[in-house]
């Protein structure tokens, strides 16, 4: 495999073209070239035994640290990636790269279809979890990294971490995998599904064929955004966060005006948000994280791959008010490691954050993680 | 001595009757203190369960396999014989259903290790017989309405529920009060009323040890370089 390398002065991004490889994805199409855009942070070392691998969630992109050129702020985790952060770059070669399907500089609708000057749009295949952490597994191999220390995501990124200790146990040691679960429940296929219907139903949006005209589906968007925001969120932070508080005025207009604080907020995280990310790849990577099932095939995937994983750890963390991924569907996971004496540690953080605790300060993450990363790191580095 | 003494004495006692290269389950392993313990000096592979949050991830944090959660409700999760050793140290009198309890230690255990404060020690008979209110002791620190310990008993009640659910005792160690260790079986007289502390090392019978395949070197530093 040949990986030809260039760097994206616009989009401050490393891109990996994979030219010619016929990718086999999981729904039977074939995706003959792509590219990945990643960044890296930290330098490998001698060995090339400190490789960390971070998965972004669903509307995450491979700016994990450092200025986000997109939306001109800091990347998505930066209080987590760093030098002397919990993910320590000081001593950790970090590697964050936009998932297949994503919009951020990685193959996806946004993006013009191989040999013509259309972007794919609704002819984009769909993809899967699987499809995204084979991409990656492709990237990390032309980057001459033969085994990942550790791959770490939350939610979606989560996902991911899981599929890798299934698909590629031999390439890493260790996963951590916060605010995830086996498989995508009813509730959350259901939340997409709404997300995807105002979408779908904006006139704007035409069958996924908007760039035609240059135009952005920005109602339907916006929308799918502020549901999921909601989800994101715990009733309690919403209570703590904006009570009933109105928003610029004293008394209520009697209108449909944003009267209170919590509709000015969701108003501003729609709009902000069609700012940063393709529709067409929301549509894409939503039906990806709903195709997500490990439910019955889990235990077995780990206990009778032909890859060896006996030597897999795992770190599982769940938040307390977290009721899109809540506690229990981690502990399915934990239950189904420890009946195999699998080497798992499970930590569930009391936080009223709800899903996004995992963007959000919590100390005791910050912790457990920086704790775990190192001195397992001290273990093998002995 | 003081409780923390009286924890190390406790985890030294709990070392001898392991041997090295075992598979080990600590239940109520605090911050990972004995797992610690038992990975230096007996090359253990350690596993430990701990309710407290705080505790918990201490103990993840400073790299141990750590599961945060209840053992009465999730020791059910473990396969049978998935362990040589479980440990429930200072533990069994806190729990909702001892006996439950120690029926699972040797499901998942080939052997299980328990310890804790006999309550037949004639400080507490004495204390009990003279005041008419419940002993509040070094051991047992707390006062009735505020305490853990939900489950008080002897050695003599624990000897009767062992042989009732035919536990074989392998050993079994006693401490006074001042620290002097004994063998319980072959001390007969006054057993029950001397010992402050017990620590007894139980099976069922037909045990063979798990092997540990090494694993701790997954890495091989050259490995690239040999490709």
């Amino acid at each position: 495999m040949k990986t030809r390398f260039t760097t994206d002065t616009k989009l401050e991004s490393e891109i990996a073209y994979f030219e010619n490889i016929n990718l086999k994805i999981e729904s039977g199409d074939i995706i003959d070239s792509f590219k990945i855009a990643f960044k890296t942070y930290g330098k490998l070392n001698a060995y090339k035994t400190n490789a960390i691998l971070v998965c972004h969630a669903l509307t995450g992109d491979q700016y994990v640290a450092g200025n986000n050129p997109i939306t001109g702020r800091e990347g998505w985790w930066s209080r987590m990636v760093g030098p002397n952060k919990p993910i320590d770059t000081n001593k950790f070669f970090v590697i964050c790269s936009n998932v297949l399907g994503g919009c951020a500089g990685s193959t996806g609708p946004k993006e013009l279809q191989n040999g013509s000057d259309v972007a794919y749009g609704g002819n984009f295949p769909s993809i899967t979890i699987k499809d995204m952490v084979k991409a990656q597994s492709l990237l990390i191999e032309s980057l001459n990294i033969e085994k990942l220390f550790s791959v770490i995501g939350g939610s979606m990124g989560a996902m991911q971490a899981l599929q890798w200790a299934i698909d590629f146990p031999d390439k890493i040691l260790n996963i951590i995998h916060i605010a995830g679960a086996l498989k995508h429940s009813a509730q959350n296929i259901a939340f997409h599904e709404v997300g995807r219907q105002a979408i779908m139903s904006d006139p704007i949006w035409k069958n996924g064929k908007y760039f035609e005209n240059n135009e952005v589906p920005e109602r339907g968007l916006s929308v799918a955004r502020m549901i999921a925001h909601i989800t994101y969120l715990s009733e309690n932070a919403m209570h703590r966060k904006f009570g009933r508080k109105l928003q610029s005025r004293d008394i209520i207009s009697f209108g449909f005006d944003a009267d209170f604080q919590v509709e000015s907020y969701l108003r501003y995280q729609g709009k902000s948000f069609v700012e940063r990310f393709d529709a067409n790849s929301y549509l894409y990577l939503t039906r990806a994280m709903d195709y997500f099932d490990h439910d019955e095939t889990f235990r077995k995937n780990i206990e009778f791959s032909h890859n060896p994983n006996n030597h897999l750890k795992y770190l599982i963390v769940s938040f307390t008010s977290d009721w899109l991924f809540p506690t229990i569907e981690s502990k399915m996971i934990v239950n189904q490691l420890n009946s195999l004496s699998r080497e798992v540690s499970f930590l569930e953080i009391d936080t009223d954050k709800g899903h996004d605790s995992f963007l959000l300060e919590e100390p005791q993450l910050d912790d457990v993680i920086k704790g775990f990363l190192s001195n397992n790191f001290a273990k093998i580095d002995e | 001595m003081n409780k923390i003494n009286s924890i190390r004495k406790d985890w030294s006692l709990i070392e001898t009757l392991i041997a090295e290269d075992r598979k080990i389950l600590d239940i109520g392993c605090g911050d990972g203190g004995l797992m610690e313990q038992l990975e230096n000096n007996r090359n253990a592979i350690t596993h430990g369960i701990e309710l407290n949050r705080d505790l918990a991830a201490n103990a993840i944090a400073r790299g141990f396999n750590v599961v945060h959660g209840n053992a009465e409700l999730d020791l059910s999760q473990y396969s049978n014989n998935s362990f040589d050793y479980v440990i429930l140290s200072q533990t069994l009198q806190a729990m909702m259903k001892p006996k439950d309890i120690l029926s699972e230690l040797l499901r998942i255990g080939s052997k299980a290790i328990v310890s804790f404060p006999n309550f037949g020690h004639w400080k507490i008979r004495l204390q009990l017989l003279i005041s008419g209110k419940m002993p509040v002791t070094e051991s047992l620190p707390y006062t009735w309405y505020d305490t853990p310990n939900i489950h008080f008993f002897t050695i003599k009640d624990f000897l009767n529920l062992c042989n009732e659910m035919n536990i074989v005792i392998e050993k079994s160690i006693g401490l006074t009060s001042k620290g002097k260790q004994f063998d319980i079986s072959e001390s007969v007289t006054g057993v029950n009323f001397f010992t402050h502390e017990a620590i007894f090392l139980l099976s069922y019978k037909n045990y063979e040890p798990i092997k540990i395949k090494s694993s701790k070197k997954v890495f091989a530093k050259n490995s690239v370089i040999a490709n």
